[in-house]
């Protein structure tokens, strides 16, 4: 069969409808799975104001954003040293901790364990900070991680004050 | 195969067949030839069968009471508990249940791990099997999380943030599950709809199961292969229907006692706690049927490789009938396997063990070794032991160590013999 290699019509079009069909049946999938995405409802709770003028140095407050915790931590000054005393080097991931805390005395974080998700316990753990009850990571005085599985620090969310009293969190 | 030329007694019936054979299928099924040597260990394909429809039963049930929403999952819960009638009945069957189905699933694995019932020409059920027990963990997981307890809902975000470990896509990935930025309404919904619809996909993988299992016929205590049907085999219906109803009957003892005398010692006591986004439980542990894949998980100090750690524990059974290089199936004649499978089963319960202490210290040490020497039973001692091993010498047939005398002798019995008996 000498012609066995030559593309025909027949070929051409058995191609070009397996193509025609990957496509479709990609386009109708998916709306199917987009839908799981995020919907309208829950983007718009992307952000939440907090009445911080209650917390009193070495206090710290959990509120809801977006259902999860965020940490609103004022630190004493014992705490900020602590936290500015430590080499980057010894860190996992090294961070500076005027990069997560721009005014030193608000360390504002989500309470959500860089590991699996659960919620670290304030004022515990080998570091003063936080320790994760679930799987053992320890954090510092400036939501750092230190010891144990979890990969990252303690992330920051995006946020601002307001005013003196009020931050907004997103 | 005599049985495929069975043809109906009634003149209806023979209508019927010709036009859909379910008759011969009836027939197949009572007359199946099954080795005679098949012990208790082999009831539990059946009990399984039972658990299955009783989990699909009890859950239709529920389902007609329980509401899928994250401000009314948790007090429907209780509302089927002290409202509905018998809804505490069927609750507890439904949550014991799950655990009476891993307990029986468990047997059966390690089952056809001592007799070797993976290895050729079984592979493709062995497969099976292992999607179904993947799919069982899935559905159980994700039934836990419908009561919207402390439990639920930790274990809910604990689970779905080891997706949070793939590089690039993990956040995507785990932001497109939850539908939102954290376990919530979005994510008890989905996951409703998934309890629901995962055992009917395990019900269609059971029946590729047993139609993969009756091509070549069940393995047996000894794992040699078998004439069939010959003197070697009796039918299914009524030796082994009998035997597996009295297994079961057995087996619903212990699932009673859990039922009803205490059916809340499996589960635990932070789930009868409201969810609450803002305060993780003290010490959170899965059920106690994934502790020995949570211990592996919490033995490496690095997320992502933790997670692969986990995952290939699981997906390693499915490699077996390759990584096992012995051409003996039944541990009876493999002296060392024998030895190494019970290390084996003694290393999973030790995991399992661990996996519900805390993730500290000694017991962390523990979940190391015992990780390292369940990945070391698969990758190394099986691929090497198939090689060195010395077996003992396998019977001609199942009947021969009773009849035949020693199990060094002569085959008494060639082909042509067997027809003259």
């Amino acid at each position: 069969m000498s012609d066995q290699k030559k593309v025909n019509r027949r070929d051409f079009i058995y191609t070009a409808s397996t193509v025609v069909g990957v496509v479709g049946v990609g386009a109708a999938a998916w709306p199917l799975i987009d839908q799981m995405n995020p919907d309208a409802s829950v983007k718009a709770l992307a952000t939440t104001e907090v009445d911080v003028s209650l917390v009193k140095p070495g206090q710290s407050i959990t509120v809801l954003w977006r259902g999860k915790p965020v940490f609103i931590k004022r630190r004493t000054e014992n705490e900020i040293t602590e936290a500015k005393a430590v080499s980057l080097t010894e860190l996992k991931h090294p961070e500076k901790d005027e990069d997560r805390a721009s005014n030193p005395e608000w360390l504002v974080m989500l309470g959500v364990c860089t590991h699996l998700g659960c919620v670290p316990l304030a004022d515990k753990g080998d570091y003063n900070g936080w320790f994760c009850p679930c799987h053992g990571s320890h954090y510092d005085t400036s939501g750092r991680i230190r010891k144990g599985p979890a990969p990252t620090n303690l992330e920051i969310p995006k946020y601002e004050f307001v005013n003196s009293n009020t931050i907004k969190i997103g | 195969m005599s049985e495929h030329n069975y043809q109906p007694k009634s003149k209806f019936g023979k209508w019927f067949n010709d036009r859909l054979p379910l008759l011969t299928l009836a027939n197949h099924l009572t007359d199946y030839p099954t080795p005679k040597n098949l012990n208790y260990w082999w009831t539990f394909g059946g009990i399984l069968t039972f658990c299955l429809i009783t989990q699909i039963i009890t859950g239709l049930v529920l389902a007609m009471h329980y509401i899928a929403h994250a401000d009314l999952a948790f007090s429907s819960v209780e509302h089927i508990m002290r409202d509905v009638n018998y809804g505490w009945l069927i609750r507890y069957i439904h949550a014991n249940g799950a655990s009476m189905f891993f307990l029986a699933v468990y047997i059966h694995i390690f089952r056809s791990l001592f007799y070797g019932s993976y290895k050729s020409p079984r592979e493709i059920i062995w497969i099976l099997g292992i999607m179904i027990y993947l799919l069982m963990m899935a559905a159980a997981f994700m039934g836990y999380v419908l009561p919207w307890g402390q439990m639920s809902f930790w274990g809910a975000t604990v689970i779905t943030n080891l997706f949070s470990a793939i590089p690039l896509v993990g956040e995507s990935i785990t932001t497109w599950l939850w539908g939102g930025y954290s376990v919530d309404n979005p994510t008890l919904t989905r996951f409703f709809t998934l309890h629901y619809l995962i055992p009917f996909l395990i019900l269609g993988l059971v029946v590729l199961h047993i139609w993969a299992l009756h091509v070549p016929g069940n393995n047996n205590p000894i794992g040699i292969d078998i004439k069939k049907p010959s003197k070697d085999t009796v039918s299914f219906h009524p030796y082994i229907v009998v035997k597996d109803l009295f297994a079961l009957l057995l087996f619903l003892i212990l699932f009673a006692f859990f039922v009803f005398y205490s059916p809340n010692v499996l589960g635990h006591a932070d789930n009868y706690i409201e969810a609450n986004p803002l305060v993780t439980p003290a010490h959170i542990v899965p059920e106690w049927y994934l502790l020995p894949f949570y211990a592996i998980l919490r033995s490496i100090p690095d997320k992502l490789m933790g997670v692969i750690a986990m995952l290939s524990a699981i997906l390693i059974l499915a490699a077996l009938p390759w990584l096992d290089t012995s051409k003996i199936r039944s541990a009876v004649f493999r002296p060392l396997y024998k030895q190494f499978y019970w290390i084996l089963v003694l290393d999973v319960l030790i995991l399992g063990y661990v996996g519900a202490m805390p993730a500290e210290g000694l017991y962390l040490l523990i979940a190391r070794i015992g990780t390292a020497y369940y990945f070391a039973h698969f990758l190394i001692i099986l691929p090497i032991l198939g090689k060195v091993e010395k077996t003992l010498p396998l019977p001609m047939s199942i009947s021969e160590p009773i009849l035949g005398g020693s199990l060094n002798a002569e085959p008494a019995r060639s082909k042509e013999n067997y027809q003259k008996l």
